[in-house]
């Protein structure tokens, strides 16, 4: 187990994710089921940009102890002490993006098995539009 | 032959994802981070870095990103839209002390989601947290009251109100500070770690919160109230009520 | 505490399996719910607190509701 740092382990975690939410989007047939699939793969994406700027050792980036408020010419010092920040900042952004889409994707399989009484792909995909 | 392809798929995209790892070592932040984590106190005020990076240095993308939001469920609410002389089926009631807690609990939650990003510069949370703890509080009630309706008049006021707010401390940053959603100048950055800091970063944190709070619980609303009358006939180039 | 890591992403990927296997969808549906919950762990153990409430709110609280309305808007079991 040596050698296997919480940084390789949360990567392989988000691959694996998704990679099942992609397996799901490939084979299954339920519409509702290939959602759920791509709102797999969404966690797993969160989780793959997140883990590419985890660090061990430092802390989360909140400057808010007085050891951070260090005069001007240690100011590069606080760069060892905290995570970097922009990674978070862009999940952050993604996972509210990723609700509205997959809201949006849901109210068209709604719509569509209102309309069809099917939630089958394949049933969908034969008839005339 | 298509597991085949599927799997091959698969494969290709597992071996490409990993190649990305790096192994044991982690990453040092580039040039952008650490300027950021070294100058992002000193230049916006607030001690969380991550809300001064979402709100102020990449503050357009958040418009953006609340935009996009909007439209998505815009665009539910367009979907699910209920078609005129369609009828409500009456849900059977909740019980009393069901709507009676609901009730009682709804206000405290939204003070919550107000709390939370209201200290967005300060503490972990802002207004997308906020605002989802809004939208719950709201679909608590919705759930727990059937006949329950949002007063959307109202809640398209708010949530424009505050994009528009958003877009004018933007252009106000341009006018005194330089640039588009520029925090100096426009007010004082104040003292380190009080709720009264970091210039423009609370309000603006405090009207995306709005905005997130009010659309998501529109969307919830689409998708709870629209909910019981599926199965129906679809009407070709029926004029349908605005969802 | 790299065990209690590799813990909860055994917990995460078997509750993924789960959801992908199983057949009822509302199960389904709480289990990506689960995996969302677990990687919001994560996010908070790898010094990502404000990502961590996103994924908690967002991810694992309202994204779950919004597919349980969905399963019930729809109502079949997956053939």
């Amino acid at each position: 187990m040596n050698g296997l740092t919480p940084s390789t382990l949360y990567l392989a975690t988000a691959i694996l994710l998704i990679l099942m939410g992609l397996a799901a989007v490939l084979v299954k047939r339920n519409l509702l089921k290939m959602v759920l699939g791509l709102s797999l793969v969404d966690t797993g994406i969160h989780l793959l940009i997140a883990a590419l700027g985890a660090h061990p050792g430092r802390t989360a980036p909140i400057l808010d102890d007085a050891k951070y408020l260090a005069d001007p010419h240690t100011l590069l010092a606080r760069v060892n002490l905290v995570v970097d920040p922009v990674p978070q900042a862009l999940v952050l952004t993604a996972i509210v993006i990723g609700v509205g889409v997959t809201a949006l994707m849901l109210s068209y399989v709604v719509r569509l098995y209102a309309r069809r009484g099917s939630l089958d792909i394949g049933e969908i995909g034969r008839l005339k539009w | 032959m298509k597991q085949i392809f599927s799997l091959a798929l698969l494969a290709i995209t597992g071996w490409l994802l990993w190649s990305l790892v790096p192994y044991g070592q982690a990453t040092e932040p580039g040039p952008v981070s650490s300027h950021y984590i070294a100058h992002g106190l000193q230049e916006n005020g607030g001690s969380n870095l991550v809300t001064s990076i979402v709100v102020n240095y990449r503050g357009f993308d958040t418009l953006g990103e609340v935009t996009v939001l909007f439209l998505s469920v815009a665009g539910a609410g367009f979907v699910l839209r209920r078609r005129s002389g369609q009828r409500r089926v009456a849900p059977r009631p909740s019980s009393e002390f069901v709507q009676t807690g609901a009730r009682m609990l709804f206000a405290p939650m939204v003070l919550f989601g107000v709390y939370i990003f209201v200290h967005g510069h300060l503490t972990p949370g802002g207004g997308f947290q906020g605002g989802a703890v809004i939208a719950s509080a709201v679909l608590m009630l919705l759930l727990a009251d059937r006949d329950h309706h949002l007063p959307h008049g109202f809640m398209g006021w708010l949530e424009s109100l505050a994009g528009f707010g958003y877009v004018l401390t933007g252009f106000l940053g341009l006018a005194i500070g330089g640039s588009f959603l520029a925090n100096k100048g426009v007010l004082p950055l104040g003292q380190w770690n009080r709720l009264f800091s970091a210039g423009v970063i609370p309000i603006i944190y405090t009207l995306v919160g709005l905005k997130v709070g009010t659309e998501l619980s529109t969307l919830l609303d689409v998708m709870v109230d629209s909910g019981r009358d599926h199965g129906e006939a679809d009407a070709h180039g029926q004029k349908g009520g605005a969802a | 505490m790299i065990i209690v890591d590799i813990l909860i992403c055994l917990v995460l990927l078997a509750a993924g399996v789960g959801a992908m296997l199983q057949r009822n969808l509302v199960a389904s549906s709480v289990l990506v719910g689960v995996v969302s919950l677990m990687v919001s762990i994560l996010f908070l153990r790898i010094g990502a607190p404000d990502v961590a409430m996103t994924e908690a709110a967002i991810g694992a609280g309202l994204s779950t509701v919004i597919f349980l309305i969905a399963v019930r808007r729809t109502e079949e079991e997956e053939q």
